[in-house]
């Protein structure tokens, strides 16, 4: 197979090329509406509107919600969108649409089914809010409950400390955002993204493939990275490539000579936040012929990426590994995702003196398709306290600006990307609040059956197809866009004037647990 | 090499119309009877069957135990009609430990003899109290004190129950034989069924349930389950008055217990004169003294204490009663700091809700946990107290099918056995019996506020969470 592919078929070489950066491929950051993909879309209120609508259109004036329109032209009102509304909040205004219908037409109610959506970490607030900035692209009126979830510890007991007034001379448009990947000073690329965060690895198999190319073509818009997780690279992913992690996991799926040398960065993931120490596992019902095509398996059975690597038993064979692709691939950075258990400071240091570019850690919360729920709840801790462990100790350690440290697990918005950075990560990795976006709803069901009956955790003909590439996409842009923009008034609010700055300078942060003096 | 030990289990579906947490309600009226209906483009068949269902009474219909909650159907219905509302029957179910959680997962592994498996991240509290209040450590690949190469059927969660001589003991020159020892193959033992669901075939089948899986069963006075032997079938008669003892009709039991009392070290000499090859354990309720007991205890060569905690774990104090992961670490330090850690086997019970609590008792020092409430949950109890007001028991327990209930509390234990493996794997522990004690292998939450954010937030707030 080496030969065959150093050496490429005239054939291969042309098909690589014809997806090489082809039109489709660019995707602008222009920000455009992406309504949701389901016909009722959830909201904390219900608005009613009643047979004694005379179609007098006074509601969709009032309205500064968007909850009411009539586009023009048309007679009849458009059924209320009503997961706009804000209810009792809107009640309080002259714009309230219950009072100012003549005719008494409108009422509001309390939609029952919000509440019973989400979790501690993702509180029904957060996921809708998040579904809003997929669909406006437009940050959300500050306020507790679309900042931060209401598990109760770290992130959501943390609070940024925000500087009374900005220092003088910080305009926000110069507030810079990049983070430098390549600290190492070495003869690889210098890869630096536009934005404080990348994709997180997701596979083929775990995710549809509209899933995936949404995820690839707004890092390319982004300038920034996805990965391709433990499924194999699609072929589809090729015109992005330049923003494509290959990861390397242990049951080697999809690694190749060829997937290794296109990618930018190469991740070797040694363990997953959400299930540490435990493996892959794609169950069989998800194993469809696509799937099992691209990981040369059989359709239906389960397959397992074992712990550990079988070929990594101590430092040097990590070394050896990092070797391996490092010699395959001359010009890619090269990242160790770990978990984060007791030890996590020396795994850090270990992995920088075996020679990776990025450390990244996946804290205990993290994402999943399918895990053991002992695990996801018991084993390893939380990502906040180990950013903090680890850039103290790398710090300490003199190699602090020579390595680029990397946290995921639990970041669902700006304000835990700012928290991130300020507790001493470069960078941050995201996949959940990506998914959301394109309409989770975090009902936990990917692993079973065919997968996601909402189309995005699938690869199963009739439910994948529910989520349409551009429209993908563009709920992803909208999203990235944003985050960005809340992410410059964050800096801009603390007053620092970058995202590299802000790193480590967790003296900006405060604690609601702690008597610290703010 | 050995046998590998391993549960067989087999599916064990309900008896009684379980209780599930969410439901998909619906307003026909407003219905336009469409024909392209969303329950018919159910993912998982559920409501796709209703009206059949509905028509020919296949089975139990339960959506509400069902539902998966995927909201398709409530966000595609062409007219809104559908919602989602939390079963109240659900949220009713339980108390503040055992919570609705926790006991549809105990169905669902009692039913399936699997692991519970999702996806998405964790969505539960940043932290909790007690045993929620720990995470386990895991091993990463560069990590020296890795135990080398092993799947998890190589790793062995068996423990002995018995003192062990910390040296060989020679008397006129002769070696004399170590005291009796027993091994159970999961670090888990029956409890005695509580006074509440004490029906019937209950304790039978529990301690049958014991002896399939080669576990001991704790049983209460001279009750000895028709059929069951003393002598062969682990049981460990539990003695709460000492009359009984006279009549030497537990001598042929490998183990027995008895409650402490004031010199208990007479009564377990009778015991041994009867047979000394027989295993007594002692019996006292976790207090703010049990350090000093505990010690004091083993000092006078007790094999085995049994620390009780009430069914949240909590000891027996009137102010501020600490929860067993502190007591339990308080025992065992008091224990290993008097030189007799070896000596005594600790078997702890109470508040084992979760195969996690085993692990984080294991790891706080216990060699052993004792359960009984997952055990009545496995055979579908709700917890819902109505046995205490005089109701009728709605899953009508006096009735079970001791096979059916056999095999709801294997299935469950399979389950636990894996989740065990699944922890120890990821600790890169091989044995149980090295996981005693071993907190370097977990993080306390306080720990890890001391010492990573302390130094960046100050000192923290008394009372902020209580642990």
């Amino acid at each position: 197979m080496s030969t065959a592919m150093i050496d490429k078929t005239e054939s291969g070489a042309a098909t690589e090329e014809f997806l090489d950066r082809p039109d489709f491929a660019r995707v602008t950051r222009e920000v455009r509406p992406a309504l949701p993909r389901y016909r009722n879309e959830l909201g904390p209120f219900r608005v009613h509107r009643s047979s004694a609508c005379k179609q007098c259109g006074r509601c969709a004036e009032l309205c500064r919600h968007g909850v009411h329109t009539r586009p023009e032209g048309y007679r009849l009102m458009v059924r209320p969108f009503d997961y706009r509304c804000t209810g009792h909040e809107c009640e309080k205004t002259d714009a309230c649409c219950l009072q100012g219908c003549p005719q008494q037409a409108l009422s509001l109610t309390v939609n029952p089914a919000f509440e019973t959506i989400g979790d501690c970490r993702w509180t029904p607030e957060l996921i809708a809010s998040t579904w809003r900035m997929a669909e406006t692209g437009q940050a959300p009126e500050p306020g507790g409950e679309c900042e931060i979830g209401g598990s109760g510890g770290g992130f959501d007991r943390i609070r940024l400390k925000f500087a009374a007034s900005p220092p003088e001379g910080l305009r926000r448009e110069e507030i810079g955002t990049e983070v430098l990947l390549n600290r190492r000073n070495d003869a690889r690329q210098r890869l630096k993204i536009d934005v404080p965060w990348y994709g997180g690895g997701m596979s083929f198999g775990s995710t549809s493939i509209n899933t995936i190319l949404s995820r690839a073509r707004v890092v390319t818009a982004f300038n920034t990275l996805t990965c391709t997780g433990e499924g194999g690279y699609v072929d589809r992913l090729i015109p992005y490539a330049d923003h494509i992690i290959t990861q390397v996991a242990t049951g080697l799926f999809g690694v190749r000579e060829e997937t290794i040398q296109r990618a930018p960065m190469v991740e070797f993931k040694y363990a997953q936040g959400a299930k540490p120490g435990l493996g892959g596992h794609l169950l069989g019902d998800k194993v469809t012929p696509p799937v099992a095509a691209m990981r040369e398996a059989v359709v239906g059975v389960p397959l397992f990426s074992p712990f550990p690597f079988h070929s990594v038993y101590s430092i040097e064979d990590h070394q050896k590994h990092i070797d391996w692709i490092a010699h395959v691939n001359p010009k890619a950075l090269i990242s160790a995702k770990v978990s984060t258990p007791a030890d996590v400071d020396m795994v850090a240091v270990g992995s920088y003196y075996a020679g990776v570019h990025i450390v990244h850690l996946d804290g205990s919360y993290g994402g999943t398709g399918a895990a053991p729920n002992i695990a996801k709840k018991n084993i390893a801790m939380p990502i906040e306290y180990g950013i903090s462990r680890v850039h103290r100790f790398l710090v300490a350690e003199g190699i602090r600006e020579a390595v680029t440290v990397i946290a995921s697990g639990g970041i669902r918005n700006p304000y835990d990307i700012a928290k991130a950075i300020a507790l001493g990560a470069d960078g941050v990795v995201i996949g959940t609040s990506e998914l959301i976006a394109l309409g989770c709803i975090r009902c936990g069901n990917c692993e079973s059956g065919c997968g996601c009956p909402r189309g995005i955790t699938t690869t199963a003909v009739g439910y994948c197809d529910k989520i349409a590439i551009d429209w993908g996409t563009q709920r992803l842009v909208n999203l990235y866009s944003v985050w960005r923009e809340m992410l410059v008034d964050i800096l801009f609010r603390l007053g620092v004037e970058s995202v590299a700055a802000l790193r480590g300078r967790s003296d900006l942060l405060y604690h609601l647990d702690y008597e610290a003096e703010e | 090499m050995p046998d590998k030990y391993h549960i067989h289990t087999e599916l064990a579906p309900h008896r009684f119309r379980p209780v599930g947490k969410f439901g998909i309600v619906d307003w026909r009226e407003d219905c336009a009877s469409c024909h392209n209906c969303v329950k018919r483009a159910c993912a998982y068949g559920f409501y796709r069957e209703e009206a059949d269902t509905l028509r020919d009474e296949i089975g139990y219909l339960d959506y509400i135990y069902q539902c998966k909650g995927c909201l398709s159907c409530v966000q595609d219905c062409t007219k809104g009609i559908l919602t989602r509302v939390v079963n109240p029957e659900y949220n009713r179910m339980g108390d503040a430990y055992y919570t609705p959680a926790i006991i549809l997962a105990t169905w669902f592994q009692a039913e399936t003899g699997r692991v519970p498996v999702s996806g998405a991240g964790y969505g539960g509290p940043f932290t909790g109290t007690g045993f929620d209040s720990i995470w386990t450590d895991m091993s990463e690949i560069v990590r020296p004190t890795r135990d080398g190469i092993h799947g998890r059927e190589y790793i062995n969660t068996s423990v002995d129950i018995g003192r062990k001589n910390d040296h060989l003991i020679f008397e006129n020159g002769e070696l004399i034989a170590s005291p009796p020892l027993l091994v159970s193959p999961l670090p888990i033992i029956f409890e005695a069924v509580p006074e509440r669901w004490l029906r019937e075939p209950v304790q039978e089948v529990v301690s049958r349930a014991a002896r399939q899986l080669e576990l001991f069963s704790v049983v209460r006075g001279g009750a000895i389950p028709d059929g069951l032997s003393i002598a062969n079938d682990n049981i460990i008669p539990l003695l709460d008055n000492f009359e009984s003892l006279s009549a030497g009709a537990f001598a042929s039991a490998g183990m027995i217990m008895v409650p402490d009392r004031p010199l208990i070290g007479a009564v377990i000499s009778t015991l041994k004169e009867k047979n000394p090859e027989q295993i007594v354990a002692v019996r006292m309720e976790a207090a703010p003294d049990s350090a000093r007991r505990a010690v004091e205890l083993a000092g006078k060569g007790i094999e085995v204490l049994h620390l009780l905690f009430d069914s949240h774990g909590r000891e027996k104090a009137s102010a501020k009663p600490r929860h067993a992961r502190d007591v339990i670490r308080e025992v065992h330090c008091a224990l290993v700091k008097g030189g007799m850690r070896d000596q005594i086997t600790l078997i702890v019970s109470g508040g084992i809700a979760l195969p996690e609590h085993m692990a984080k008792a294991i790891i706080c020092g216990a060699d052993l946990v004792a359960i009984d409430i997952p055990l009545m949950i496995a055979l579908e109890c709700r917890m819902c107290g109505e046995c205490d007001r005089g109701e009728r028991c709605q899953i009508e327990l006096e009735e079970i099918d001791p096979r059916f209930a056999r095999e709801r509390i294997i299935n469950l234990m399979g389950a636990w056995h894996s989740q065990l493996l699944e922890l120890m794997g990821a600790m890169g522990i091989r044995e149980v019996r090295r996981l005693r004690g071993e907190v370097g292998r977990c993080m306390f939450f306080e720990d890890l506020e001391r010492e990573i954010f302390a130094p960046l937030f100050g000192k923290r707030k008394a009372g902020s969470v209580s642990i």
